[in-house]
């Protein structure tokens, strides 16, 4: 196979590895606020402390996908990499911000046992989460869509281009799909009434991913498909379908697993409509980046293929092995008293 | 202020940032994971004591640094994506590299460590912080083969269809010498910034406990204070000896940073080592300066006798190649930041032999102004750190890759033909927007670390691991 291609497959790959794992701890995140509530719908702090353990020991392997989905593409194709990192600049912006805070509150939350400092770690977790699974939709039905691009490779757009009516769309499903696929993953991860509670809610946010995730679908194959890429709208549909029916009667490890399929059918989709194209131009079809006219040399191009191909198989290895380390399901009652330190008391 | 002036001083505000958390995460983990090792071994418990106490300083410290170092990859694409195009080919390697090889064991053994404490087997435990501080080392050498290719671009070429570099051999980029001269001067510096951390808080613990006449808390403390200590002299000892090499690749790579570096002006047969300068560096050779003699000549070439090129000199060669044109570096930050850099890196190293000193053959000292010293000595190998970097990004100046003197031809790069045609105002918002995120960020970090380094050691016993099948509940760090 030619190498763009192969690096066109790998960096979907890369792709859908981190939104399928940073997907459900973005869900979880986001579902904070309303998980954490016991049965007398009060907010909970060793509920919420479990939400948070339940990713503890994995969001930030989840998170070096993004970077190493990032390095890849400045590898094989730089001038997609150059394109959209300084076209989609404030969105990117964004992302950073809401990553950087999420990522040191999950670490910091712990380590002062007051409730003010956790009420902004978790304002921080919330917020954190919400950001990056919107745009990350929104900047991806962008690329789809294609953008304003001149002659010299370069983004032509503004921000307001960018926040279209398809691209909204697109960050509403993402923030509906990992929702759900948080609810789910939760579900399978926890007992007690916190399981309970999340199957519930999995229940309830199944049929609206499914009409905002299938409209999604449907606009993206009929603006931009190709006839192949109706299969992944069908994968994509049947399973949320399959999903609506597995969160009733509480299959916990098939919802994950049809969640996980729908998000994977999404990217097959979002890359497959964009195919050969990287980048399409809205300016002019002819100023499109495509796999060729972005792409790295053919030596660096393989030099990163015997790379990936040689690493990628240990990295899927040891991230599984966590995953099976951590398998358990956690409960509130294990969940022990605050280790954080006692807040400082002013003195006066 | 344009984009370029701001998109700089992003580059620098976010890189020097960035670089006060890693150093500390690449010289902590291994003193981490050699406390950690005793204790496996010998089965001592201060030892499992020590391992928790600075493990959750070293956690603290390792999450702003993993953040911070996804805005280091973002940037290159959103502020210098010219620069992006021209090195995509070759830059992006090690970059991608770097992840797959060792982000992903960093990251993903962290979390196995953190929260493996009660369910992993020991050995196995004890593996993943080494597996930890092994992969910040391997990330470290693909981030410096990157940064190496902009001092000295080797196994490349320049394409001049495609108008780009592209490279040629990835065994020549990560093999190149300047990378492995940066390299071990990196990570001893890291180690400087590592040991002195352990040695700086642990005799403070030691004084203070000796005050009080707790001779085996203070005892305790004294052998972390000796770990400590010991780190720094070896890597104080590596620095030198590293820098000391890279100083002589840099005369043949980059004349005009080290010229920069000495305010050699003239070229000049067996220059001297300028150890202070007043006056107009900015003006260049207007200055009253104190020198050891030859001695820069010898720390070029290993003869005190040499004739060095000046700056002048140099320029006029630049200007003849390159086209008209300003090829210096700001004088009075590259010969300010060098000697910084010698000066804060040879404190450190002075001070850890005094400690050895003050508790040689089984000594508690009592003294307080020790203990606050013992404190104040902690920022220093930061600062040295610091101002490495600083030298070595502003000394290569105006360049963002640097023509190779002796080997490829044709493939440099301008810092301002490098920056994305963003408007200033955008650029201006990321850099505020980082500047005060981080700013908060810092004080956090640091009221952090100061309050969990004034717990002491906790006074935990090492749980037996629960095993894989137990019906146990697992722990919850968070």
């Amino acid at each position: 196979m030619d190498l763009p291609v192969v690096w066109f497959l790998l960096i979907a790959l890369l792709w859908t590895g981190y939104l399928v794992l940073e997907g459900f701890d973005f869900g979880v995140g986001m579902l904070l606020p309303v998980l954490d509530r016991d049965r007398d719908g009060r907010h909970d702090d060793r509920r919420r402390r479990l939400l948070i353990n339940s990713i503890g020991p994995v969001w930030d392997g989840n998170e070096v996908w993004l970077i190493v989905a990032g390095g890849a593409t400045f590898a094989a194709f730089p001038e997609w990499y150059a394109t959209l990192f300084s076209g989609f600049y404030l969105p990117l912006l964004l992302i950073l911000v809401a990553l950087i805070l999420r990522g040191v509150a999950f670490e910091w939350r712990g380590k002062v046992d007051d409730p003010r400092w956790r009420a902004r770690a978790d304002a921080a977790i919330i917020i954190g989460s919400y950001v990056p699974a919107l745009l990350w939709g929104v900047a991806f039905a962008n690329i789809v869509r294609g953008v304003a691009i001149d002659e010299n490779k370069q983004f032509t757009g503004t921000l307001f281009d960018l926040l279209n009516p398809y691209a909204l769309l697109g960050g509403l499903t993402t923030v509906t799909l990992f929702a759900l696929h948080g609810a789910v993953f939760l579900a399978l991860k926890t007992a007690g009434e916190v399981r309970e509670d999340a199957g519930r809610l999995a229940e309830r946010l199944a049929v609206p991913t499914l009409v905002v995730a299938g409209a999604f679908a449907v606009w993206t194959q009929l603006a931009h498909g190709k006839a192949w890429t109706w299969i992944p709208v069908a994968v994509a549909a049947l399973s949320l379908v399959a999903v609506v029916g597995a969160t009733r009667r509480r299959f916990e490890g098939r919802a994950f697993a049809l969640t996980t399929v729908t998000i994977v059918a999404a990217v097959v989709l979002i890359f497959g409509a964009l195919f050969p194209n990287v980048m399409p131009s809205t300016t002019d079809p002819a100023f499109s980046l495509t796999i060729d006219n972005a792409s790295s040399t053919p030596y660096t191009l393989k030099v990163m293929t015997w790379v990936a191909v040689g690493l990628t198989p240990f990295v899927l290895l040891y991230q599984g092995w966590t995953y099976w380390v951590f398998r358990k399901r956690l409960t509130v009652e294990a969940i022990g008293p605050n280790a954080g330190l006692k807040p400082v008391v002013r003195q006066r | 202020m344009d984009a370029l002036d701001l998109a700089r001083l992003q580059f620098g505000v976010t890189t020097v940032y960035h670089f006060l958390f890693v150093p500390l995460t690449i010289g902590l983990a291994p003193l981490v994971a050699i406390m950690q090792t005793i204790w496996h071994r010998t089965g001592d418990e201060r030892w499992f004591r020590m391992t928790k106490f600075f493990g959750k300083l070293l956690l603290i410290n390792f999450a702003i640094g993993v953040v911070t170092g996804l805005v280091q990859e973002f940037q290159f694409g959103m502020n210098w994506s010219e620069y992006s195009r021209f090195v995509g080919d070759v830059f992006g390697a090690p970059l991608a590299i770097e992840g797959l090889a060792a982000f992903f064991v960093e990251s993903t053994f962290l979390g196995l460590w953190i929260f493996g404490w009660d369910r992993l087997p020991r050995v196995i435990h004890l593996a993943c912080i080494w597996a930890v501080a092994a992969a910040t080392w391997a990330s470290a050498y693909f981030i410096l083969a990157a940064n190496s290719f902009m001092q000295h671009p080797v196994g490349v070429r320049f394409n001049p269809e495609t108008g780009r570099a592209e490279l040629e051999s990835i065994w020549a980029l990560l093999t190149n010498n300047t990378t492995l001269a940066a390299f071990p001067h990196t990570v001893f510096g890291s180690l400087l910034v590592g040991g002195t951390f352990v040695a700086g808080i642990a005799t403070w613990w030691m004084v203070r406990k000796a005050q009080k006449g707790d001779e085996t808390e203070a005892r305790t403390w004294r052998t972390a204070v000796h770990l400590g200590l010991a780190a720094v002299l070896i890597a104080g000892v590596g620095v030198a000896v590293s820098g000391d090499w890279q100083a002589r690749l840099m005369f043949q790579q980059q004349p005009m940073k080290m010229a920069a570096a000495e305010a050699l002006c003239e070229t000049e047969a067996g220059p001297g080592f300028s150890v202070f300068a007043i006056g107009d560096l900015e003006n260049r050779c207007d200055v009253k300066q104190i020198t050891i003699p030859g001695v820069t000549a010898w720390m070029a070439t290993g003869d005190p006798g040499a004739t060095l090129e000046g700056v002048r000199e140099l320029q006029d060669q630049y200007t003849a190649k390159y086209g008209p044109g300003d090829y210096v570096p700001i004088l009075p930050i590259t010969y300010w930041s060098f000697r910084l850099m010698i000066g804060f890196g040879a404190l450190s190293a002075a001070l850890a032999v005094a400690g050895l000193w003050l508790t040689r053959k089984g000594r508690l000292p009592k003294q307080e102004w020790l203990a606050k010293l013992a404190l104040l000595a902690i920022p220093a190998p930061f600062l040295a750190n610091t101002f490495g970097w600083i030298f070595t990004e502003m000394g290569r100046q105006p360049w963002v890759v640097v023509p190779n003197p002796t080997g490829v031809d044709g493939v440099w790069l301008l810092t301002a033909d490098g920056v994305s045609g963003n408007p200033a105002w955008m650029v201006a918002l990321s850099l505020v927007t980082f500047t005060v995120v981080y700013g908060a960020l810092a004080v956090v970090w640091f009221k952090l670390m100061r309050r969990y380094a004034a717990q002491g050691l906790p006074d935990e016993k090492p749980a037996d691991p629960l095993g894989d099948d137990e019906d146990a509940p697992l722990a919850f760090a968070y």
